[in-house]
Protein backbone atom coordinates (compact mmCIF):
# COMPACT_ATOMS: atom_id res chain seq x y z
CA UNK A 1 0.00 0.00 0.00
CA UNK A 2 1.57 3.48 -0.60
CA UNK A 3 1.70 6.39 1.84
CA UNK A 4 -0.62 8.21 -0.59
CA UNK A 5 -3.53 5.68 0.19
CA UNK A 6 -2.79 5.80 4.23
CA UNK A 7 -2.54 9.71 4.24
CA UNK A 8 -5.60 10.80 1.98
CA UNK A 9 -7.43 7.91 1.34
CA UNK A 10 -8.73 9.81 -1.49
CA UNK A 11 -10.85 8.72 -4.79
CA UNK A 12 -7.56 9.48 -7.11
CA UNK A 13 -6.00 6.69 -5.51
CA UNK A 14 -5.40 3.07 -7.26
CA UNK A 15 -5.76 0.25 -4.65
CA UNK A 16 -4.92 -2.98 -5.68
CA UNK A 17 -8.01 -5.04 -5.00
CA UNK A 18 -8.65 -8.87 -5.06
CA UNK A 19 -12.07 -10.31 -5.91
CA UNK A 20 -11.75 -14.48 -4.43
CA UNK A 21 -14.24 -16.94 -5.98
CA UNK A 22 -14.19 -20.03 -4.04
CA UNK A 23 -17.67 -21.37 -4.33
CA UNK A 24 -19.06 -22.96 -7.09
CA UNK A 25 -21.57 -21.35 -9.84
CA UNK A 26 -25.42 -22.22 -9.15
CA UNK A 27 -25.57 -24.09 -6.05
CA UNK A 28 -25.36 -20.32 -4.77
CA UNK A 29 -25.72 -17.03 -6.26
CA UNK A 30 -22.19 -15.73 -5.08
CA UNK A 31 -20.28 -16.23 -8.50
CA UNK A 32 -23.02 -14.15 -10.67
CA UNK A 33 -23.14 -11.74 -7.77
CA UNK A 34 -19.45 -11.34 -7.74
CA UNK A 35 -18.93 -10.57 -11.40
CA UNK A 36 -21.71 -8.04 -11.48
CA UNK A 37 -19.21 -6.38 -8.48
CA UNK A 38 -16.21 -6.69 -10.57
CA UNK A 39 -17.83 -5.19 -13.86
CA UNK A 40 -18.32 -2.07 -11.75
CA UNK A 41 -15.35 -2.08 -9.81
CA UNK A 42 -13.47 -2.29 -13.53
CA UNK A 43 -15.15 1.58 -14.21
CA UNK A 44 -13.34 2.88 -10.99
CA UNK A 45 -9.99 2.31 -12.63
CA UNK A 46 -8.73 0.48 -9.83
CA UNK A 47 -6.27 -2.82 -10.21
CA UNK A 48 -8.00 -5.16 -10.44
CA UNK A 49 -7.52 -9.22 -10.12
CA UNK A 50 -9.63 -11.87 -9.74
CA UNK A 51 -8.52 -15.08 -8.34
CA UNK A 52 -10.36 -18.17 -8.82
CA UNK A 53 -9.59 -20.91 -5.93
CA UNK A 54 -11.03 -24.21 -4.51
CA UNK A 55 -14.37 -25.09 -5.99
CA UNK A 56 -14.30 -21.63 -7.47
CA UNK A 57 -12.70 -23.02 -10.42
CA UNK A 58 -15.73 -24.29 -11.74
CA UNK A 59 -17.45 -21.19 -12.52
CA UNK A 60 -15.00 -20.77 -15.02
CA UNK A 61 -15.93 -24.67 -16.82
CA UNK A 62 -17.18 -23.98 -20.43
CA UNK A 63 -20.26 -26.10 -21.77
CA UNK A 64 -22.20 -24.65 -18.88
CA UNK A 65 -26.05 -25.20 -19.69
CA UNK A 66 -28.02 -23.86 -16.98
CA UNK A 67 -30.94 -22.97 -19.13
CA UNK A 68 -32.47 -26.37 -18.03
CA UNK A 69 -32.21 -25.81 -14.73
CA UNK A 70 -34.34 -22.17 -15.83
CA UNK A 71 -30.87 -20.52 -14.64
CA UNK A 72 -28.83 -17.26 -16.50
CA UNK A 73 -26.26 -18.61 -18.44
CA UNK A 74 -23.05 -15.71 -16.81
CA UNK A 75 -19.96 -18.03 -17.77
CA UNK A 76 -20.49 -15.61 -21.54
CA UNK A 77 -19.56 -13.01 -18.92
CA UNK A 78 -16.27 -13.69 -18.07
CA UNK A 79 -15.47 -13.19 -21.95
CA UNK A 80 -16.52 -9.70 -21.28
CA UNK A 81 -14.22 -9.24 -18.29
CA UNK A 82 -11.03 -8.16 -21.00
CA UNK A 83 -13.21 -5.65 -22.77
CA UNK A 84 -13.91 -4.02 -19.54
CA UNK A 85 -10.30 -3.78 -18.25
CA UNK A 86 -10.12 -6.88 -16.10
CA UNK A 87 -7.68 -8.93 -17.35
CA UNK A 88 -5.10 -10.30 -14.12
CA UNK A 89 -7.74 -13.16 -13.48
CA UNK A 90 -5.54 -15.78 -12.26
CA UNK A 91 -6.70 -19.51 -11.49
CA UNK A 92 -5.19 -22.02 -8.91
CA UNK A 93 -2.99 -24.73 -10.71
CA UNK A 94 -3.61 -26.98 -7.43
CA UNK A 95 -7.25 -25.83 -7.15
CA UNK A 96 -7.65 -27.47 -11.33
CA UNK A 97 -5.75 -30.41 -10.68
CA UNK A 98 -7.57 -31.63 -7.55
CA UNK A 99 -10.42 -31.27 -9.50
CA UNK A 100 -8.85 -32.60 -13.10
CA UNK A 101 -9.45 -29.30 -14.75
CA UNK A 102 -7.20 -28.39 -18.01
CA UNK A 103 -6.86 -25.09 -19.38
CA UNK A 104 -8.77 -26.48 -22.38
CA UNK A 105 -11.68 -27.07 -19.68
CA UNK A 106 -11.99 -23.03 -19.35
CA UNK A 107 -14.04 -20.39 -20.94
CA UNK A 108 -11.67 -17.78 -21.04
CA UNK A 109 -8.07 -18.21 -21.26
CA UNK A 110 -6.69 -17.34 -17.80
CA UNK A 111 -3.64 -17.41 -16.40
CA UNK A 112 -2.86 -20.38 -13.89
CA UNK A 113 -1.25 -19.54 -10.58
CA UNK A 114 0.78 -22.00 -8.75
CA UNK A 115 -0.37 -21.76 -5.01
CA UNK A 116 2.97 -20.49 -3.93
CA UNK A 117 2.27 -17.64 -6.43
CA UNK A 118 -1.17 -17.38 -5.26
CA UNK A 119 0.05 -16.73 -1.53
CA UNK A 120 2.16 -13.67 -2.37
CA UNK A 121 -0.45 -12.38 -4.83
CA UNK A 122 -3.01 -12.44 -2.15
CA UNK A 123 -0.50 -10.84 0.68
CA UNK A 124 -0.35 -7.70 -1.92
CA UNK A 125 -3.42 -6.79 -1.63
CA UNK A 126 -5.05 -3.68 -0.20
CA UNK A 127 -8.79 -4.48 -0.51
CA UNK A 128 -9.64 -8.05 -0.25
CA UNK A 129 -13.99 -8.42 -1.49
CA UNK A 130 -14.13 -12.49 -0.92
CA UNK A 131 -17.77 -13.89 -2.06
CA UNK B 1 -8.37 4.38 10.42
CA UNK B 2 -11.42 4.66 8.32
CA UNK B 3 -13.70 1.32 7.77
CA UNK B 4 -16.05 -0.19 4.54
CA UNK B 5 -18.01 -2.79 5.65
CA UNK B 6 -19.23 -5.11 3.78
CA UNK B 7 -22.37 -7.26 5.27
CA UNK B 8 -22.92 -10.37 2.65
CA UNK B 9 -25.29 -12.04 4.53
CA UNK B 10 -29.13 -11.43 5.90
CA UNK B 11 -30.17 -10.93 9.66
CA UNK B 12 -30.34 -13.95 11.68
CA UNK B 13 -29.76 -16.92 9.07
CA UNK B 14 -26.16 -16.11 9.61
CA UNK B 15 -23.81 -14.63 12.52
CA UNK B 16 -22.40 -12.14 10.08
CA UNK B 17 -24.86 -9.05 10.71
CA UNK B 18 -24.38 -9.44 14.68
CA UNK B 19 -20.03 -9.54 14.43
CA UNK B 20 -20.84 -6.57 11.77
CA UNK B 21 -22.66 -4.77 14.31
CA UNK B 22 -20.20 -5.56 17.12
CA UNK B 23 -17.18 -4.53 15.07
CA UNK B 24 -17.96 -1.23 14.00
CA UNK B 25 -19.66 -0.32 17.87
CA UNK B 26 -15.83 -1.00 19.03
CA UNK B 27 -14.66 0.27 16.17
CA UNK B 28 -16.48 3.85 16.42
CA UNK B 29 -15.31 3.68 20.38
CA UNK B 30 -12.01 3.17 19.70
CA UNK B 31 -12.69 6.38 17.33
CA UNK B 32 -12.38 5.14 14.17
CA UNK B 33 -14.00 6.06 11.52
CA UNK B 34 -16.82 3.68 9.40
CA UNK B 35 -17.11 5.15 6.27
CA UNK B 36 -20.27 2.96 4.49
CA UNK B 37 -21.21 -0.37 5.38
CA UNK B 38 -22.78 -1.77 2.39
CA UNK B 39 -24.85 -4.76 2.27
CA UNK B 40 -24.80 -7.28 -0.66
CA UNK B 41 -25.91 -10.74 -1.78
CA UNK B 42 -28.71 -11.68 1.22
CA UNK B 43 -26.97 -8.62 3.36
CA UNK B 44 -29.82 -6.58 1.74
CA UNK B 45 -32.24 -8.41 3.79
CA UNK B 46 -31.27 -6.33 7.26
CA UNK B 47 -32.34 -3.08 5.57
CA UNK B 48 -36.51 -4.68 6.08
CA UNK B 49 -38.25 -2.43 8.12
CA UNK B 50 -41.09 -5.58 8.77
CA UNK B 51 -38.38 -8.18 10.41
CA UNK B 52 -40.14 -8.55 13.74
CA UNK B 53 -38.46 -10.60 15.97
CA UNK B 54 -39.11 -11.77 18.99
CA UNK B 55 -39.03 -9.65 21.95
CA UNK B 56 -36.09 -11.27 24.24
CA UNK B 57 -34.05 -11.62 21.17
CA UNK B 58 -31.83 -8.55 19.80
CA UNK B 59 -33.60 -6.79 17.09
CA UNK B 60 -30.79 -6.90 14.41
CA UNK B 61 -32.42 -4.30 11.73
CA UNK B 62 -33.24 -1.89 14.75
CA UNK B 63 -30.03 -2.26 16.00
CA UNK B 64 -28.21 -1.00 12.40
CA UNK B 65 -30.71 2.07 12.05
CA UNK B 66 -30.05 3.19 15.88
CA UNK B 67 -26.28 3.09 15.19
CA UNK B 68 -26.53 4.79 12.02
CA UNK B 69 -28.52 7.55 13.31
CA UNK B 70 -26.61 7.71 16.57
CA UNK B 71 -23.35 8.02 14.60
CA UNK B 72 -23.93 9.03 11.44
CA UNK B 73 -23.59 6.18 9.50
CA UNK B 74 -24.24 5.69 5.78
CA UNK B 75 -25.95 2.03 5.50
CA UNK B 76 -26.38 1.63 1.92
CA UNK B 77 -28.19 -1.35 0.51
CA UNK B 78 -27.21 -2.46 -3.01
CA UNK B 79 -29.79 -1.79 -5.53
CA UNK B 80 -29.17 -5.34 -7.69
CA UNK B 81 -29.08 -7.40 -4.68
CA UNK B 82 -32.10 -5.83 -3.20
CA UNK B 83 -34.21 -5.50 -6.19
CA UNK B 84 -33.70 -9.37 -6.62
CA UNK B 85 -34.69 -9.71 -3.33
CA UNK B 86 -37.85 -7.76 -3.11
CA UNK B 87 -35.74 -4.65 -1.08
CA UNK B 88 -36.94 -1.47 -2.36
CA UNK B 89 -37.42 1.94 -0.82
CA UNK B 90 -40.80 1.57 0.65
CA UNK B 91 -39.61 -1.49 2.57
CA UNK B 92 -36.21 0.72 3.66
CA UNK B 93 -35.83 0.63 7.87
CA UNK B 94 -34.58 4.18 8.58
CA UNK B 95 -31.00 5.16 8.27
CA UNK B 96 -30.84 2.46 5.10
CA UNK B 97 -30.68 3.64 1.53
CA UNK B 98 -30.60 2.19 -1.55
CA UNK B 99 -27.48 2.87 -4.14
CA UNK B 100 -25.19 0.99 -6.81
CA UNK B 101 -22.47 -1.02 -6.15
CA UNK B 102 -19.91 2.19 -7.11
CA UNK B 103 -20.92 3.08 -3.62
CA UNK B 104 -19.30 -0.24 -2.49
CA UNK B 105 -16.00 0.82 -4.19
CA UNK B 106 -15.90 4.08 -3.14
CA UNK B 107 -15.85 2.96 -0.23
CA UNK B 108 -13.18 0.61 -0.33
CA UNK B 109 -11.10 2.91 -1.80
CA UNK B 110 -11.61 5.84 0.08
CA UNK B 111 -10.82 3.30 3.12
CA UNK B 112 -7.86 2.40 4.80
CA UNK B 113 -9.03 -1.04 5.39
CA UNK B 114 -12.28 -3.19 4.58
CA UNK B 115 -13.61 -5.58 6.02
CA UNK B 116 -16.22 -8.29 4.39
CA UNK B 117 -18.42 -10.51 7.06
CA UNK B 118 -19.90 -13.34 5.12
CA UNK B 119 -20.56 -16.90 4.98
CA UNK C 1 -2.80 -9.79 6.14
CA UNK C 2 -5.01 -10.55 8.78
CA UNK C 3 -7.09 -13.15 7.81
CA UNK C 4 -10.41 -13.79 9.20
CA UNK C 5 -12.11 -17.91 9.10
CA UNK C 6 -15.65 -17.65 10.98
CA UNK C 7 -16.62 -21.29 10.06
CA UNK C 8 -16.11 -24.49 11.88
CA UNK C 9 -13.47 -26.77 11.02
CA UNK C 10 -15.44 -29.62 10.69
CA UNK C 11 -18.56 -28.45 8.81
CA UNK C 12 -16.27 -26.11 6.65
CA UNK C 13 -12.99 -26.07 4.64
CA UNK C 14 -11.88 -22.72 5.12
CA UNK C 15 -9.62 -23.07 7.77
CA UNK C 16 -7.51 -25.23 5.51
CA UNK C 17 -8.20 -22.73 2.32
CA UNK C 18 -6.53 -20.69 4.67
CA UNK C 19 -3.75 -22.02 5.77
CA UNK C 20 -2.88 -23.11 2.27
CA UNK C 21 -2.56 -19.37 1.38
CA UNK C 22 -2.00 -17.20 4.14
CA UNK C 23 1.63 -15.69 3.71
CA UNK C 24 4.33 -16.62 6.55
CA UNK C 25 4.06 -13.87 9.72
CA UNK C 26 0.09 -13.58 8.90
CA UNK C 27 -2.60 -13.18 11.43
CA UNK C 28 -5.50 -15.84 11.19
CA UNK C 29 -8.74 -15.08 13.35
CA UNK C 30 -11.03 -17.35 14.35
CA UNK C 31 -14.69 -15.98 15.04
CA UNK C 32 -18.34 -17.47 15.17
CA UNK C 33 -18.32 -20.82 14.76
CA UNK C 34 -14.65 -20.75 12.87
CA UNK C 35 -13.74 -20.73 16.96
CA UNK C 36 -14.06 -24.50 17.57
CA UNK C 37 -10.81 -24.70 15.17
CA UNK C 38 -8.65 -23.16 18.18
CA UNK C 39 -10.12 -26.26 20.97
CA UNK C 40 -7.56 -28.81 22.49
CA UNK C 41 -8.42 -32.07 21.82
CA UNK C 42 -9.82 -32.45 18.65
CA UNK C 43 -8.62 -34.03 15.22
CA UNK C 44 -7.53 -30.56 13.94
CA UNK C 45 -5.65 -29.83 16.92
CA UNK C 46 -2.72 -30.55 15.80
CA UNK C 47 -2.84 -28.83 12.29
CA UNK C 48 -3.79 -25.30 14.60
CA UNK C 49 -0.91 -26.12 16.92
CA UNK C 50 1.37 -26.55 14.09
CA UNK C 51 -0.10 -23.26 12.60
CA UNK C 52 0.57 -21.20 15.41
CA UNK C 53 4.40 -21.72 14.79
CA UNK C 54 3.61 -19.93 10.98
CA UNK C 55 0.94 -17.22 12.19
CA UNK C 56 -0.14 -15.42 14.84
CA UNK C 57 -3.51 -17.38 15.58
CA UNK C 58 -6.04 -15.42 17.41
CA UNK C 59 -9.33 -16.88 18.71
CA UNK C 60 -12.36 -14.46 19.48
CA UNK C 61 -13.48 -14.39 23.18
CA UNK C 62 -16.93 -13.68 23.32
CA UNK C 63 -17.56 -16.23 20.46
CA UNK C 64 -15.56 -18.77 22.30
CA UNK C 65 -17.56 -18.30 25.74
CA UNK C 66 -20.99 -17.80 23.83
CA UNK C 67 -20.16 -21.32 22.76
CA UNK C 68 -19.69 -22.24 25.93
CA UNK C 69 -15.71 -22.38 25.94
CA UNK C 70 -13.48 -20.96 28.16
CA UNK C 71 -9.80 -20.15 27.44
CA UNK C 72 -8.41 -23.07 29.23
CA UNK C 73 -9.92 -25.27 26.68
CA UNK C 74 -7.76 -23.60 23.73
CA UNK C 75 -4.85 -24.71 22.30
CA UNK C 76 -1.66 -23.53 23.53
CA UNK C 77 -0.30 -20.75 21.89
CA UNK C 78 -3.96 -19.40 20.57
CA UNK C 79 -4.44 -15.91 21.81
CA UNK C 80 -7.78 -15.15 23.16
CA UNK C 81 -8.78 -11.22 22.02
CA UNK C 82 -11.76 -9.19 22.44
CA UNK C 83 -13.85 -7.20 19.84
CA UNK C 84 -11.46 -4.25 20.65
CA UNK C 85 -8.24 -6.14 19.68
CA UNK C 86 -9.90 -7.46 16.88
CA UNK C 87 -10.03 -3.99 15.60
CA UNK C 88 -6.59 -3.26 16.40
CA UNK C 89 -5.24 -6.43 14.18
CA UNK C 90 -7.03 -5.12 11.50
CA UNK C 91 -5.17 -1.88 12.31
CA UNK C 92 -2.12 -3.41 12.79
CA UNK C 93 -2.03 -5.82 9.78
CA UNK C 94 -1.94 -4.20 6.35
CA UNK C 95 -5.74 -5.22 5.12
CA UNK C 96 -8.05 -7.90 5.87
CA UNK C 97 -8.92 -10.80 4.10
CA UNK C 98 -12.20 -13.21 4.79
CA UNK C 99 -11.95 -16.97 3.87
CA UNK C 100 -16.09 -17.33 2.84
Amino acid sequence: MTDATEASGGTSVTKRFLYVNRKAPYGTVYAIEVLEMILIAAMFEQDVHVAFLDDGVYQLRKGQTPAVLEMKDFSKTYRALEDYGVEKIYLEKESMEERGLTADDLVIPAAVLERKDMISLMDSMDVVLSA
Amino acid sequence: MKYAIVVNEGPFNHQASDSAYHFVKHALAKGHEVLRVFFYYDGVHNGNKHSAPQSDDRNIVKRWSQLAETNQIDLTICVAAGLRRGIVDDILAPGFRISGLGQLIEACIDANRTVVFGD
Amino acid sequence: MLHLVNKSPFERNTLDACLKRAAPGSAILLYEDGVYAALSGTSVADKVAKATNAFDVYVLGPDLSARGFEPAALIEGVQTVDYDRFVDLTVEKRGVQSWL
